[in-house]
């Protein structure tokens, strides 16, 4: 019965993942428990580059290319993008990514205006002033409050994957 | 040799992780400063005789943010005025890297605006820098003294001044005209990032 009820529950988890899935590869909204969940990592899995960024802030947009030319050369990186662009801008948001080539399976919006509840949980040196990334290996959290040129990503990412 | 060299790391990890840390912490006495305001005069705290404290509000024209708190800075400037805590506010953004945060949009934003409060220029952002702001807006409340009460954020909403639940900068102010302790001194939010000069 157990194992009935296991299988049972597995397919619906399944079918639940599809259909979640298949509204994809768009931007989703999520909440700060959500959050949380992406930014839970543990040893040995993917090295997660996790971008704050918004449609209204210029340097963001600015350093965005430089994270699209890291996405198409670490392959085995997951590359999220977690706008603060408010939720009724979610579609703009979204279209900007697209057009950008963010890499779709990637894009969130955090929908939580209420930011002093969840900003330390990113990072206790997080300011709160965006561009923001933070980039996790084997449960380890590196945050960087800045601007990313040319390059500097990619040489972080050789690093971390040493 | 080993030793030496990760000992050698340590301490800079340490002198750049205190160089980072610039800026007022709570507690801490601010410097007072004379900037230009949108009508040409200087301003400065201590010309505000009587003051019983200031509410220091860095903030711009551009930052979506500082657009969607600019209501709620005028009014948290009319509750507090007579009551001899006035608001200054600070524009921090290099006008080269944000030219539409120069001091000639300023003037303009702020008579489109009506600000009652002055709306004063740190060109050189070296008030900034003095007082560790990071991004607008980002108010420091102040006493009499100008020792620093409150660091952060103005509300809990930046969306909407009506479901705020929280209104710290409000709540450190009343406890300052009460002689209470500030309830929540240090807050964060997200906001745009101080354009510094190249």
């Amino acid at each position: 019965m157990k194992k009935i009820f296991f299988c049972f529950s597995l397919l619906l988890s399944i079918f639940i993942l599809n259909e979640v899935s298949a509204q994809s590869g768009d931007l989703k909204i999520i909440n700060v428990p959500e959050l949380e969940k992406i930014m839970t990592q543990s040893e040995g899995d993917k090295i997660k580059v996790i971008n704050f960024w918004a449609t209204w802030c210029k340097p963001c947009i600015k350093e965005l290319p430089y994270f699209v030319d890291a996405q198409s050369q670490f392959p085995d990186v997951e590359f999220i993008y977690m706008s603060i662009d408010f939720s009724e801008n979610a579609t703009k948001a979204e279209k900007f990514a697209q057009k950008k080539m963010l890499n779709p399976s990637g894009l969130y919006l955090i929908d939580d205006v209420d930011y002093n509840s969840w900003i330390d949980k990113v990072s206790p040196d997080w300011s709160g002033a965006i561009p923001a990334t933070l980039i996790m290996k084997d449960g380890k959290k590196y945050f960087y409050e800045k601007e990313f040129h040319e390059g500097e990503l990619e040489e972080l990412i050789k690093e971390k994957l040493k | 040799m080993k030793k030496v060299i990760s000992l050698s790391l340590v301490l800079m990890a340490i002198l750049a992780f205190s160089f980072k840390k610039g800026g007022y912490e709570v507690g801490d006495k601010a410097t007072d400063f004379s900037l230009k305001n949108v009508n040409g005069k200087m301003i400065s705290m201590n010309s505000y005789e009587d003051a019983k404290g200031f509410m220091i509000i860095f903030t711009c024209n551009t930052c979506p943010y500082s657009v969607a708190y600019e209501d709620r800075i005028i009014a948290l400037h009319q509750k507090y005025v007579d009551k001899g805590v006035p608001v200054i506010a600070i524009n921090p953004n290099d006008d080269e890297k944000s030219p539409d945060d120069s001091y000639e949009k300023m003037i303009v934003r702020a008579k489109e605006k009506g600000f009652p409060f002055p709306y004063v220029y740190d060109e050189t952002q070296e008030i900034t820098k003095a007082y560790g702001a990071t991004n607008t807006p980002h108010v420091y409340v102040l006493d009499a003294d100008k020792t620093v009460i409150y660091i952060g954020a103005i509300d809990n909403n930046t969306k909407s001044a009506e479901n705020a639940d929280k209104k710290y900068v409000e709540d450190a102010v009343d406890a300052l005209l009460k002689g209470s302790e500030v309830p929540e001194k240090k807050t964060k939010a997200i906001g745009c990032t101080i354009k510094w000069a190249s």
